[in-house]
């Protein structure tokens, strides 16, 4: 476990490994998502408040969810990199960033698209949306600041420090609707039984979505790593061996 | 550990723990200013000026809401947190969640007279979702209940 863990750290292996995991993984993700959208948006029974209009969730909450739990595995990677200078965490965080804002734009747009018809309004400056925006900032923060050097390692401290200081909006934004008064609802709590609220009819498409996207989020981010893997790497020899080996296929 | 890995633990650690305690010290300093919207029994305490702007949010109270004998869209119906009641108005197009037993969430103004003039109405909707078929069932099975309760 701790032997294969600790290939992980270096490129090659990385590089290598994901390699033959990668087709696997995307197979899973696609498989996940078109279940779990199918299912939600075709047959998971009607809100019978919102008629069709919840189904928006299948994607809002596990894209929202996901934007934080992104944040979480950028933040572990900063820290990793910071304490034992492991290369491959911080391009995990590097690569990391993009994706999680790009989580962040979706889950902002769905609840606008959903707000408009069930509140009145597509946007209010409640506790739970303006901290969800400050993390979406956040996002776009760490991604300008590591840009903003041209030097590769202080550009990575640097972000690697933002990255942590930004992890303090986490549970804010997940206990918001419980701690203040918000015009967005505070988290769901699942059901077991079908007679009531929350019933697994409705939630568990939402499960296959969620996986599915974390699932994505996972081949985006190896996908982005490996390339950042053969940037930083290119005048390596294994790099330039598999350059030619790609070449000469084609 | 390595002591310069551990120094770096430390550094990492008291970051996080220094950004932790100084949005903590915000946040506790705004605590009350973070609210999106006043109950109504903070208005009946007294907590906001006569005209002065402000969000109030409740319940719409069952069987309050007025919109017979009005002008064209204007409806009257009282917010409650079931424990205070300000009586609300207001004259526009209202979300599709707005019904009695909803939340509800207004922009407006109390007047002197202590009712809320609003400007807009939102729904608040609450974290539970239910399927139509569900509901209609559970409806139906609290009739029964009730039915049976009067001829017992």
């Amino acid at each position: 476990m701790w032997q294969w863990l600790y290939k992980l750290g270096s490129p090659r292996h990385f590089y290598e490994m994901t390699t033959s995991f990668l087709p696997w993984l995307k197979g899973v993700t696609y498989f996940l998502l078109i279940v779990g959208l199918v299912w939600g948006l075709g047959f998971a029974p009607p809100d019978y408040q919102m008629g069709d209009n919840y189904r928006i969730i299948y994607i809002h909450v596990p894209t929202a969810l996901g934007a934080m739990w992104i944040y979480v595995m950028m933040a572990v990677m900063a820290a990793m990199h910071m304490i034992w200078n492991i290369k491959v965490a911080d391009m995990v965080a590097k690569s990391s960033a993009l994706v999680g804002a790009g989580f962040c734009a979706v889950a902002l747009f769905t609840g606008a698209v959903w707000g408009r018809p069930t509140w009145g309004v597509y946007w209010i400056w409640d506790a739970k949306l303006t901290s969800f925006l400050i993390l979406f900032f956040v996002y776009i923060g760490v991604i300008a600041l590591r840009s903003a050097f041209d030097s590769e390692t202080s550009g990575s401290k640097a972000a690697s420090v933002l990255t942590l200081v930004g992890v303090v909006n986490l549970p804010i934004i997940y206990y918001a609707a419980v701690w203040w008064n918000t015009l967005h609802q505070p988290p769901s709590e699942l059901s077991l039984s079908s007679q009531g609220a929350n019933p697994p009819e409705i939630w568990i498409p939402a499960f296959f979505t969620g996986f599915g996207l974390i699932g994505l989020v996972f081949v985006f981010v190896i996908m982005r790593t490996r390339n950042e893997i053969l940037w930083r790497e290119r005048r390596a020899q294994w790099v330039q061996d598999l350059v030619k080996q790609e070449a000469g296929r084609a | 550990m390595h002591s310069a890995r551990k120094q770096k633990l430390y550094i990492v650690l008291s970051i996080v723990l220094g950004a932790a305690v100084a949005v903590g010290l915000l946040v506790v300093a705004f605590n009350e200013g973070l609210n999106v919207f006043f109950t109504p029994t903070e208005i009946t305490e007294g907590k906001v000026q006569p005209n002065q702007n402000i969000r109030i949010g409740g319940m719409v109270k069952e069987g309050s809401l007025v919109r017979e004998g009005l002008e064209g869209t204007r409806i009257e119906f009282v917010t409650t947190d079931y424990n205070a009641d300000i009586p609300v108005v207001y004259e526009g197009v209202l979300p599709d969640l707005f019904r009695e037993g909803q939340g509800v969430v207004a922009e407006g103004f109390v007047d002197e007279n202590g009712v809320f003039q609003a400007r807009q109405i939102m729904a608040k909707h609450d974290e539970n979702y239910m399927s139509a078929e569900v509901k209609a069932a559970l409806e139906a099975a609290e009739k029964r209940k009730a039915a049976g309760g009067i001829s017992q």
